[in-house]
């Protein structure tokens, strides 16, 4: 288990611990401070991935978070598995398990290669002109073979075992990248007591620093002022380091979101810590210096393994001390892949050659290369590249023209440059501004409180980009900048965007600018003969810039490839919008904690914990869970609910009816308030009485409806649907505050402090009046409709005589603390009279056998009070309220065809209709029917030994008497058409 | 026009793909035409392909004022079904899904219709009740949409969690079988390349900035970033930007603008075969053909014309995700955006002539007109060639917020994607 190309000495791993990890079932070894990738290659690993379309063999190309090529699906088990990481990010661990995606069976033998092949016949936007005949052959057969061969790694099939953690922080400096630019302005930041937070995606602060042997800052070697730096920053208490954490998102007004790896580095961790945290940080002023990204060289065949970037090539050296190859051909167009060269050459790899785009290069690193020997081919293309699984050679010509020359080699390191990473300013809406000496988009004027700093803004040297890191780091938070003394660090410069001049017959060559999605720079071309001329058309129509990548290595040289074609100058083409995520951000951390029970609050009634000890089955309404039904024995529900209707009908039942919103509405112009929201007049209203309410949206539909009481003059009690509290009480402050700020009132919600339980049945009276002191509640002293504040069983009540059941009934509305011990005091007292627990289900059968409504049931949005048949309730008198208006449209005022609130018997009695089904004269008709309106409830009625429907019909009440036809899954259902109350429709028993 | 068939690319594939021609040109724009749309997005895009081909109109051109299909039509999440509850919608929506189903061949693109199913969960009683209704009020108007229980659901849909210990158990789902998605840059290219090849001009980069009416109130043409048009009819289809471009012919529409955000994870291997919607835990979800898993929600919940939403609104979006299909934990977000979606105080689009002569409009369309682009073009070219409503949108008029005439599906289905 030897590592062939780790170097004996250098870099930043602990040689002395091996870790052993696997790669698509083979056990290799590495050490702590690798990335998958660094001990891939150690091991002289450079397959790792097949490609989008073509399936073509690819290597690791990066050392960062732009790799397209090698992803990997890690994990122990289908629990823990990610597919599609870079094996460039992923930390090394011991027992890591990896694999290799998007091949079949192997990495080195992949059926999909046969794409590959036949390359010629799936240009880009292939499908668009294709698979169209037969008509159904898309989605039965084309479609499914495209799926399959689409997709990188494959989805866990299992639910994810970790846990996410999420918070929220403040800060006057955020500092994202902490390479030199970041660290110098954390440091000045810090220097004023500002509370800075520093974050970075790597696995160590440092950045570009960790890969320096070379430069001194202030008389220190690199990595020595790094460490001095870190413990400075450590020192202060309000500075806080975040490594592993990526900021991928930049928010309106500051926020800044950040993904925090917190567990995934250090392999079989227990899954009680979070996995993961996302951030969202409100910063005062942020520091963007998130440094640039190297490109890649768009020539024919640049996609083998062992081809990889230049400066990643030297990262991989410096920092993980691990060689990429053997024999390295170098081809740039920037003075870094000089520096590479030097490097792997002291390090004992052989140099090729170094081929230069450029003509006559110059400086320092130039300089040294020449003298170091190594051989320079200068205004120089390389026409081709030769290797299957890995490179083997490279054929090398002037560009000018001639013969070329072929070099073999093991490793090709690339350079086209540098791409500021102007991601985060660009999601904040900063202008970019094009520079041409650069080739690169920079950050212009911003749009938020920020700067960026580095080589993230276009600042070339070491010096530079300390100074600049300094500088905004110090106005960031209202200080002054150090300066720092830079040696041993000479510039580099160069670059190139587009596809580099190259011989040959430019159809038969595949040069790749999007690696990962297997887009050529033929296909850019064949965009725009196909009349693509944005680049937005160019992205969507080859897919460039769409991998996983997300365009880092790819756009840039897209716009290098159209704007001659274009002939217009880069800027004129623009660039692609960036989005967040920076890069991708597991799903986990977005959802945080909210799983299972936190999820969503379930929010439960003081007398829940009872009714689940009674085996109550429970329903979801809103957040609430209601119990539905209370089953004894081995009842179903239909069963339960027609003896619990009987208890109420003939004896007496008791309800929990505390999830009914309430709302306290206080103040000397209480009733003028209520006036205006509701569409019932209150100013006569006396305390102490109740009345049914109706609320309008302003388009004149019924939006809620519930009971309301005059406590005092100025005080009433309000109560609304269960689903409704939260927006019944919005809408009214909303009113409150923008169209009558001149009333005098106060709202408070009061749903959860009361606990409301009803009792309903005859025998409701002898049940509650022995617990009640203060107030007399015989039928003559509190009628129907009213309340009175007393106590019961010693608890402080406000006790309503109302009913939803038609017969006499209580709402007791007492402190929720209090609210299982007064439903216990009733159960007692009921008990003589065998009171019986019902649940929402009987409640529903009982006030539809009233014609009662629900709102959301009966209503939906389109429905007025006329329809329902409440336009009684109106107060005429009102100058206006809510919805007045509407009412009086012209749809409205006609009254034609409107559907309207009737009751339905069918033809044979035991049949139950289906709630939502519809009505029609006719079922014979052909479709589209003409339906005249559909079921909004429909029950057995235990009371009258037959079903009941209460229906939305059109010109319903003068159909009394029709007989129409409900069509259902079983046949046509005959129906008559009734008034919609079936129940003691003089309302007699109410007033018992 | 240039045919394309497997035969064609073939042919090309052997001459290195240099015979393709534009798929349309890139014309200067005329003086004057019979009719302007205004918006480069599959509505307009298409209407202009029908005006030119179901009315012989082809003095015709579109103006974009960004690169076409870049708005709406280019972000949207491509969910296409017909199940809406009203009579109207349902009659309306079911034009345009008929029109799908032979859309690419019409057109000689591929617009990759893919009739996978869209299953929509219910959690509660509540949502059952309105399923149903819809599923009747749909078999009585010849639209597909069935029951499933919440076992039928997880056969059809293999990764749906179906636990009853969920906090929103699954407790059944209306499937519709014809719905699906298509994609939709090729909807807006497709509809581009038919209508230039009957002759409409498409012009891109071309924002219209004013509307010139004469003396009797006619639009006789548009102000542009690229000098003044003429135009005896003008065709607005500009979605989000509806509002702006009304004012300019001195007309305050009912519509407020949100933006709707969506997000696509990285791509992976088939796992999702249909699209699932849930009302009550507030999400939706499909895989695309590159393997994204494609997820949206509701929109942000102020009103704005950038096309940027806040963070909380994916981060919801997603605790719903991984509540429903809690697999998809570990999956990660790879890209998000956002588009402006003018909505209507009753959630159903305007599709009608307005009160200035000559001036026709097409949005509202919200959160949902990607699956109307075929019948909504159409019925919009319709109006246009006869000056009045074809009796599938005659109901959608601008007059009935005033008269109170709505046609409110948002009132019995939240989510209207
Ligand atoms: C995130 C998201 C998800 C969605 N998901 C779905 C879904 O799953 N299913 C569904 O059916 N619908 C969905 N929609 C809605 C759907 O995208 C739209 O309803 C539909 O695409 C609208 O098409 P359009 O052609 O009218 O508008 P657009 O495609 O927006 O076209 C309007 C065009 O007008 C142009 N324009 C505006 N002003 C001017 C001017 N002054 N001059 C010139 N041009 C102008 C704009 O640039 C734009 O290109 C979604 C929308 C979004 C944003």
């Amino acid at each position: 288990m030897t590592q062939p190309y780790r170097l004996s000495a250098g870099g930043r791993i602990d040689r002395a611990r091996t870790l052993t990890f696997s790669f698509d079932g083979k056990r290799y070894t590495g050490h702590p401070g690798d990335t998958l990738a660094s001990a891939l290659l150690a091991n002289g690993v450079h397959l790792v991935g097949r490609s989008f379309k073509y399936h073509r063999p690819r290597g690791i190309l990066t050392a960062g978070g732009e790799e397209p090529n090698a992803l990997v699906g890690v994990g122990r088990d289908d629990a823990h598995f990610t597919p599609n990481l870079r094996a460039t990010q992923v930390e090394l661990y011991d027992g890591l398990t990896s694999e290799s995606q998007n091949r079949a069976p192997s990495l080195e033998r992949d059926y999909g290669a046969i794409n590959d092949v036949f390359w010629r016949f799936f240009p880009a936007g292939f499908y668009y002109k294709t698979f169209m005949w037969p008509r159904k052959a898309w989605t039965k057969f084309f479609e499914p073979r495209i799926r399959e061969m689409a997709g990188l790694g494959r989805s866990p099939q299992t639910p994810d075992a970790a846990r996410y953690a999420q918070r929220f922080a403040h800060c006057d400096v955020l500092v994202v990248g902490a390479g030199p630019a970041g660290l110098a302005a954390a440091l000045a930041a810090a220097k004023t007591g500002a509370r800075v937070i520093l974050c970075d995606e790597q696995s160590e602060a440092g950045g570009s620093l960790l890969a320096e042997p070379d430069a001194q800052i202030d008389g220190l070697p690199a990595a020595e002022w790094l460490k001095t730096a870190l413990a400075q920053l450590a020192a202060y208490p309000q500075v806080k380091l975040l490594t592993r954490t990526t900021a991928f998102g930049y928010f309106p007004h500051n926020m800044i979101g950040l993904a925090q790896a917190l567990t995934d580095h250090e392999g079989e961790r227990s899954d009680a810590q979070p996995r993961g945290r996302l951030w969202q940080v409100r910063a005062k002023r942020v520091v963007i210096a998130a440094g640039a990204i190297e490109r890649p060289l768009v020539f024919p065949d640049n996609d083998r393994p062992g081809i990889m970037l230049a400066e990643a090539a030297r990262i991989y050296l410096e920092r993980y001390g691990v060689l990429p190859g053997r024999r390295a051909l170098i081809f740039t167009a920037h003075d870094g892949a000089y520096r590479t060269a030097l490097a792997l050459h002291r390090a004992g790899c052989a140099i090729a050659g170094i081929v230069d785009l450029r003509p006559n290069a110059g400086g320092p690193w130039v300089a040294a290369a020449q003298k170091a020997g190594l051989a320079i081919y200068p205004a120089s293309t390389i026409a081709t590249t030769d290797g299957r699984l890995r490179i083997t050679g490279a054929t090398i010509k002037p560009i000018a023209g001639g013969s070329g020359q072929r070099v073999s080699c093991d490793t090709l390191l690339m350079s086209g440059g540098f791409t500021p990473s102007v991601h985060l300013f660009s999601q904040s809406r900063g202008k970019l501004v094009f520079d041409a000496t650069l080739d690169a988009f920079l950050p212009g004027a911003p749009a938020e409180a920020c700067s960026v700093a580095g080589s993230a803004a276009g600042v070339p040297s070491l010096a530079e980009v300390l100074a600049s890191g300094a500088e905004a780091g110090a106005a960031a938070a209202g200080g002054s900048a150090v300066s720092y003394q830079v040696t041993n660090a000479p510039v580099a410069q160069g670059g190139f965007i587009g596809a580099v001049p190259y011989h040959g017959d430019p159809g038969s060559v595949r040069a790749f600018l999007d690696y990962q999605n297997d887009v050529t720079a033929k296909d850019i071309a064949l965009a725009m003969r196909e009349g693509m001329k944005s680049v937005e058309h160019v992205k969507r129509f080859t897919t460039n810039g769409m991998a996983t990548d997300q365009g880092k290595l790819s756009n840039m040289n897209a716009l290098g490839i159209m704007s001659p074609v274009l002939g217009k100058p880069v800027p004129a083409i623009g660039t692609t919008t960036f989005r967040m995520p920076y890069t991708p951000v597991p799903f986990g951390y977005f959802a945080g904690y909210a799983r299972g029970e936190l999820f969503e609050p379930e929010r439960r009634t003081a007398i829940h914990s009872w009714a689940e000890a009674q085996g109550a089955v429970f329903e979801d309404v809103s957040l609430w869970k209601r119990a539905r039904y209370f089953p004894r024995g081995s009842e179903d529900m239909h069963k339960a609910v027609a003896r619990e209707c009987r208890a109420v009908r003939n004896g007496v039942g008791i309800f929990d009816a505390s999830t009914l919103g309430k709302i306290e509405v206080v103040g000397p112009d209480a009733a003028e308030f209520l006036n205006r929201m509701y569409i019932n007049a209150w100013t006569k209203l006396q305390p102490g009485k109740l009345r049914y309410g109706i609320l309008l949206r302003e388009d004149g539909f019924v939006i809620d409806d519930g009971v309301i009481g005059r406590i005092t003059d100025t005080r009433f009690h309000v109560t609304t649907t269960t689903g409704g509290a939260a927006r019944v009480l919005t809408m009214m402050e909303d009113y409150l505050q923008t169209e009558f700020p001149e009333l005098n009132v106060w709202l408070t919600s009061t749903t959860e402090q009361y606990a409301v339980i009803a009792v309903q049945g005859p025998m409701a009276r002898k049940v509650v009046a022995p617990l009640i002191t203060g107030a007399d509640i015989s039928a003559e002293a509190l009628p129907h409709m009213s309340m009175v504040e007393c106590k019961i069983a010693g608890v402080p009540a406000r006790l309503f005589r109302v009913s939803f059941t038609g017969e006499l009934g209580f709402e007791i509305n007492v402190p929720a603390d209090y609210g299982r011990a007064v439903w216990e005091a009733l159960m007692a007292s009921g008990k003589p009279y065998d009171i019986t627990p019902y649940g929402t289900e009987t409640m529903h059968v009982l006030r539809a056998e009233k014609g009662y409504i629900i709102v959301g049931q009966e209503t939906d949005g389109t429905v007025t009070p006329d329809d329902v048949g409440y336009a009684g309730m109106i107060g005429k008198a009102k100058p206006d309220f809510v919805g007045k208006r509407a009412l009086a449209r012209k749809a409205f005022a006609e009254q034609t065809n409107r559907k309207q609130l009737v009751g339905l018997l069918t033809d044979d009695p035991t049949l139950v209709l289906d709630e939502g089904a519809h009505i029609v004269a006719d079922p014979a008709q052909p479709k589209p029917m003409t339906m005249l309106g559909h079921i909004t409830s429909s029950y057995w009625s235990e009371t009258l030994g037959r079903s009941v429907a209460l229906a939305l019909l059109r010109d319903g009440r003068a159909r009394t008497g029709e007989q129409l036809y409900v069509p259902l899954a079983t046949g046509n259902a005959r129906v008559s058409v009734v008034a919609p109350v079936f129940y003691d429709p003089e309302g007699t028993r109410l007033n018992g | 026009m240039q045919r394309y068939s497997a035969l064609a690319l073939i042919k090309q594939s052997l001459n290195g793909h240099k015979g393709w021609k534009p798929q349309w040109r890139d014309p200067e724009p005329k003086s004057s035409y019979d009719v302007i749309i205004i918006g480069g997005g599959g509505h307009g895009l298409g209407a202009a392909y029908y005006l030119a081909k179901k009315h012989g109109i082809r003095n015709v051109a579109v103006l974009e004022k960004g690169w076409i299909g870049g708005g709406n039509t280019g972000r949207n999440t491509t969910i296409i079904r017909s199940n809406y509850l009203f009579d109207e919608s349902a009659a309306l929506y079911d034009h345009a899904l008929q029109m799908w189903e032979g859309l690419s061949q019409d057109l000689n693109y591929n617009v990759m219709f893919s009739q996978r199913g869209v299953l929509m969960v219910a959690h509660n009683v509540h949502d059952e009740q309105s399923f149903k209704r819809h599923v009747y009020a749909n078999r009585l108007n010849g639209v597909d949409n069935e029951w499933l229980t919440p076992e039928q659901a997880k056969a059809f849909c293999p990764p749906l969690n179906i636990a009853p210990g969920m906090r929103h158990a699954v407790t059944g789902a209306a499937l519709q079988r014809r719905a699906g998605t298509a994609r939709h840059d090729a909807v807006a290219w497709g509809y581009a390349r038919g209508a230039d090849a009957l002759g409409v001009d498409i012009i891109q980069n071309c924002e219209v900035t004013g509307i010139e009416r004469d003396a009797t109130g006619r639009v006789t043409g548009v102000q542009t970033t690229r000098g003044r048009i003429g135009a005896r009819k003008i065709g607005v289809s500009a979605a989000g930007s509806t509002s702006l471009v009304m004012e300019m012919a001195g007309l305050r529409m009912p519509l407020e603008s949100y933006p709707l955000q969506a997000l696509v994870s990285e791509p992976v291997k088939p796992i999702f075969p249909c699209v699932v919607m849930s009302n009550t835990i507030h999400a939706y979800i499909s895989q695309s053909d590159k393997g994204e898993l494609v997820i949206g929600a509701g929109t942000d919940s102020y009103v704005s014309y950038s096309q940027r939403g806040a963070l909380h609104i994916p981060m919801h979006t997603l605790e719903a995700i991984c509540e429903l299909f809690p697999i998809f934990r570990r999956m990660r977000m790879m890209r998000n955006w956002g588009g402006i979606v003018d909505v209507t105080p009753d959630r159903s689009p305007i599709l009608g002539k307005t009160p200035v002569p000559g001036l026709y409009v097409n949005c509202g369309w919200g959160t949902g007109g990607f699956k109307a682009t075929p019948g909504s073009a159409d019925l919009l070219a319709y109006t246009i060639a006869k000056d009045e409503p074809h009796p599938i949108n005659a109901p959608f008029n601008l007059e009935r917020f005033g008269a109170g005439r709505l046609i409110d599906e948002a009132a019995a289905a939240a989510v209207a994607h």
